[in-house]
């Protein structure tokens, strides 16, 4: 390898590293879940201001359930007010914002829900047996649901304003 | 408070560090020592920064304070004192901290060992170094910064992930960091070869030391996150190709194929540009293996949280192999070998061929770890690489390498006459046959294991024919045995260190073997006072208990153990439940012994105590990967002494 060819020895490495770089474009976390397109599963829980919530009575809504927790910073902390908008925006027009806080402390929770402002209905789940029903892998994930019941999107991760904005829009169109 | 000052402190650092990298290049190329010392004096300043900011986050992490997100993230109230501590490093953006200190800590020792004594090289060897803690402190800044606020202040953090609340968290990962980041000096020695153009011997023998010092502390890096899988994960094993222990354990690889290399350099002027490839790929899969880790490319069990980190990571992974290569190409000409292999018997071509087999090694680990990615790519389809095909390569190539490693050290240089061959291997071969032929008499069915036994029989016999006539040798002098041996260590240290650690691999070979081919596991559901039986042992369930610890809540099963006819013992495996955690974390409890561990996970129980299922295991010969552990210490001590053959 005399001459001008040895400056062609770094190009030697470009496709590893080109492959590298492709795998941002990859989510190896983002596993398809098996509920979508499924029944939601009915719950019923109490929420923090003792009144029940039960999904089953919530059909012909979009419903937005969030699992979250208190101690879950900052994805829950950055979501929280995007949320609160989505519900305050939407809540004429049938869509229900539905949190459900998960292995938690009351105190903590009561807390988070106050320095927000939420004024959408949020629960503990006591049992854990409505995260179980979700197969929750972590907080926060969101699950969209259709007027039909059915489980129309599962959002892992902080939800930001315009995946809010427009799974719903997509829900309120599909009438 | 905190999060400014921490701030502060690293921007500081960030812009000292690149003028020292300046610095340094310009001294070096203008000839003015005054700007080589400027830049000495950023170093030491970049040093005490970084110092500064590892201790302002203990401390915001002794005192909970909540406002840095990284402590909010990382620990709550009920986070014992220790790992509050081990909390500093136990998450992506502290383990950058970690990592830069180090470097910054080497480049320090390198400074004050080398500014005399490497006159020509050592400028261009501060600015590589000082650019590579540029880049971790612009990382900490910008893509990863571990002084951000959290907006708001929440009352109590989310804790330390539970699996790393272990003894193994403060040891690990130094281990692991100070051998990772202990290759940026060879590695910076390397770069500044090519660019002064002094590409011979010199860089070689002056990182010696310390490739010996970064290996060593990446061997026992891995050693103890095997520990602490084997214990604390409760899965049984402690190794499991996970793509994160493959990324630690290419650069160990590459960087064993490099401390033999070396030798050949050394001894017969060959192997330049080898070399030099090799230090450059060892330290790029250092690089590689925290680009995998924080990236969020690949789902590891080890994988941090991800965020815009990975691009840089890339980025400078791309900048540091582009530009070696660039300057290998600009040196091509003196890279060209001197000396030439006279014959295929011989130790230059016995090292070779261990080099061949290491770096093969590599890259079949690599091409395993990245073919998810590739797969992805080029089919679109999901798939993931497991313990067989890792096993399946990999065996062949460790068992030729043990055998290397019997003829390695003891083959003639150049061309090795049959008398030479006969005289040093006849005995171990044969010793190595019949072992061989016992292990199959005696009813071992693995062909893998009767190999890999017989080898590591036949390299101890290797070591020991050389020492036995070694001392004798010593002993015609008019020695007595015990000072000849003793005289014989310490004068060729180096060789003999270098035997010590061949012994500390096989008798972990050893264990390896043991634990693939004898280990018995069962997994069943017990009454009550009801007792089962595994390999030796006979085990009873007692009953469970239930307590409430600072930071989480935890069943304990009570199962008496008796092994043979001896008095019973108690063990108590138990499942924690944190708050924080979806699931239980299994904790393990184990018997450790030469021959075997029993070893006992807590399945589903019932919470009236009357039945628990368990997972019961006996793993044989674990230990002896462990005891290796302590003899590759000694040998490594060893080698690294000062010779003494010069002066005596």
């Amino acid at each position: 390898m005399r001459g001008r060819w040895r400056w062609l020895l770094p190009l030697a490495a470009v496709p590893v590293l080109a492959l590298l770089a492709y795998g941002f474009k990859l989510n190896p976390r983002d596993v398809p879940s098996p509920l979508v397109g499924r029944p939601a599963s009915p719950f019923t829980l109490t929420a923090f201001d003792g009144t029940p919530v039960d999904l089953a009575a919530l059909r012909g809504k979009i419903v937005v359930v969030n699992f979250w927790a208190s101690w879950c910073n900052p994805a829950c902390y950055e979501e929280a007010p995007v949320l609160e908008r989505g519900w305050r925006a939407y809540r004429d027009r049938d869509v229900v914002v539905l949190g459900v806080d998960i292995q938690d402390k009351d105190e903590a929770a009561l807390d988070f829900i106050r320095s927000f402002s939420l004024t959408f209905k949020n629960s503990p789940d006591r049992n854990g047996k409505v995260s179980v029903d979700y197969g929750i892998y972590g907080v926060p994930e969101t699950f969209f649901i259709d007027r039909a019941g059915r489980i129309h999107r599962k959002h892992v991760g902080a939800v930001t304003d315009q995946v809010f904005r427009e799974t719903v829009d997509t829900l309120l169109a599909a009438q | 408070m905190i999060p400014e000052l921490g701030t502060g402190a690293l921007l500081v650092a960030l812009a000292l560090c690149l003028y020292g990298a300046v610095m340094a290049a310009l001294g070096a190329r203008r000839g003015r020592t005054a700007y080589i010392e400027s830049a000495q004096h950023a170093a030491l300043a970049v040093f005490v920064l970084v110092t500064t900011c590892i201790l302002l986050l203990a401390y915001a992490f002794l005192t909970f304070d909540f406002s840095v997100r990284y402590v909010a993230n990382n620990t709550n109230l009920g986070t014992p004192f220790y790992y509050r501590i081990t909390a500093v490093w136990g998450a992506l953006e502290g383990s950058i901290v970690l990592w830069s200190w180090m470097v910054a800590l080497y480049t320090l020792v390198v400074v004050l060992r080398h500014r005399t004594s490497a006159r020509e090289l050592y400028p261009w060897v501060l600015t590589v170094m000082l650019s590579v803690i540029s880049f971790f402190l612009l990382v900490m800044t910008v893509a990863a910064p571990v002084f951000a606020r959290s907006v708001p202040i929440p009352a109590d953090g989310r804790g330390l992930n539970p699996l790393l609340e272990d003894s193994g968290m403060i040891t690990h990962p130094l281990a692991l960091y100070l051998g990772f980041t202990g290759f940026t000096v060879p590695f910076a020695f390397a770069v500044a070869a090519l660019i002064t153009g002094r590409v011979g011997d010199f860089w070689i023998t002056t990182t010696r030391r310390w490739t010996i010092l970064a290996w060593y502390f990446l061997s026992l890096g891995l050693l103890i996150g095997g520990w602490w899988s084997y214990h604390v994960l409760g899965w049984g094993g402690y190794w499991a190709w996970d793509p994160v222990e493959n990324a630690a354990f290419m650069p160990w690889l590459t960087g064993t194929a490099f401390l033999h290399s070396v030798m050949i350099q050394e001894r017969r002027r060959m192997l330049r540009l080898w070399n030099i490839a090799l230090v450059i790929l060892t330290f790029s899969l250092t690089l590689f293996g925290t680009f995998l880790t924080r990236s969020g490319v690949i789902a590891s069990v080890h994988a941090f949280t991800q965020g815009a980190i990975g691009i840089f990571f890339l980025s400078f992974l791309a900048l540091v192999v582009l530009t070696s290569l660039a300057l290998i190409a600009w040196r091509w000409d003196d890279l060209a070998a001197q000396g030439v292999l006279d014959s295929v018997v011989s130790r230059e071509s016995a090292f070779l061929l261990n080099n061949v087999l290491l770096v093969a090694a590599a890259f079949t680990v690599f091409f395993g770890t990245v073919f998810p990615l590739l797969s992805e790519a080029v089919r679109g389809v999901k798939v993931s690489v497991g313990a067989p095909f890792f096993n399946q390569v990999n065996v062949p190539l460790f068992l030729s390498l043990i055998f290397l490693m019997g003829v390695g050290p003891l083959i003639a240089w150049r061309r090795a006459s049959l008398d030479n061959l006969k005289r040093n291997f006849l005995g171990p071969v044969l010793i190595g046959a019949v072992a061989a032929l016992v292990l199959r008499l005696l009813g071992v069915r693995s062909t893998v294991a009767v190999v890999a036994l017989a080898l590591t029989l036949f390299v101890s016999a290797t070591i020991l024919v050389d020492l036995v006539r070694a001392t004798r040798a010593r002993r015609t002098m008019g020695e007595r045995t015990l000072p000849a041996l003793g005289g014989l260590l310490l004068r060729h240290n180096r060789r003999y260190g270098g035997f010590i650690v061949h012994l500390a691999v096989l008798v972990m070979a050893v264990g390896v073997t043991g634990s693939q081919a004898w280990s018995v596991h069962t997994e069943m559901t017990l009454q009550k006072g009801e007792q089962t039986e595994l390999g030796g042992y006979r085990v009873r369930f007692d009953g469970l208990r239930e307590s409430q610890e600072s930071n989480h809540g935890k069943v304990t099963g009570t199962f008496t153990v008796v092994a043979g006819r001896g008095a019973g013992d108690v063990l108590e495996p138990a499942k924690k439940f944190y708050p924080q955690e979806q699931s239980p974390i299994a904790y393990v409890d184990y018997r450790l012994g030469f021959i075997d561990d029993l070893y006992l996970v807590l399945g589903d129980f019932a919470r009236d105590g009357s039945h628990a299922t368990v997972k019961m295991q006996v793993n044989r010969m674990v230990s002896w990967i462990w005891i290796g552990g302590l003899i590759l210490t000694l040998g490594t001590l060893l080698s690294v002494l000062p010779e003494r053959r010069k002066i005596a």
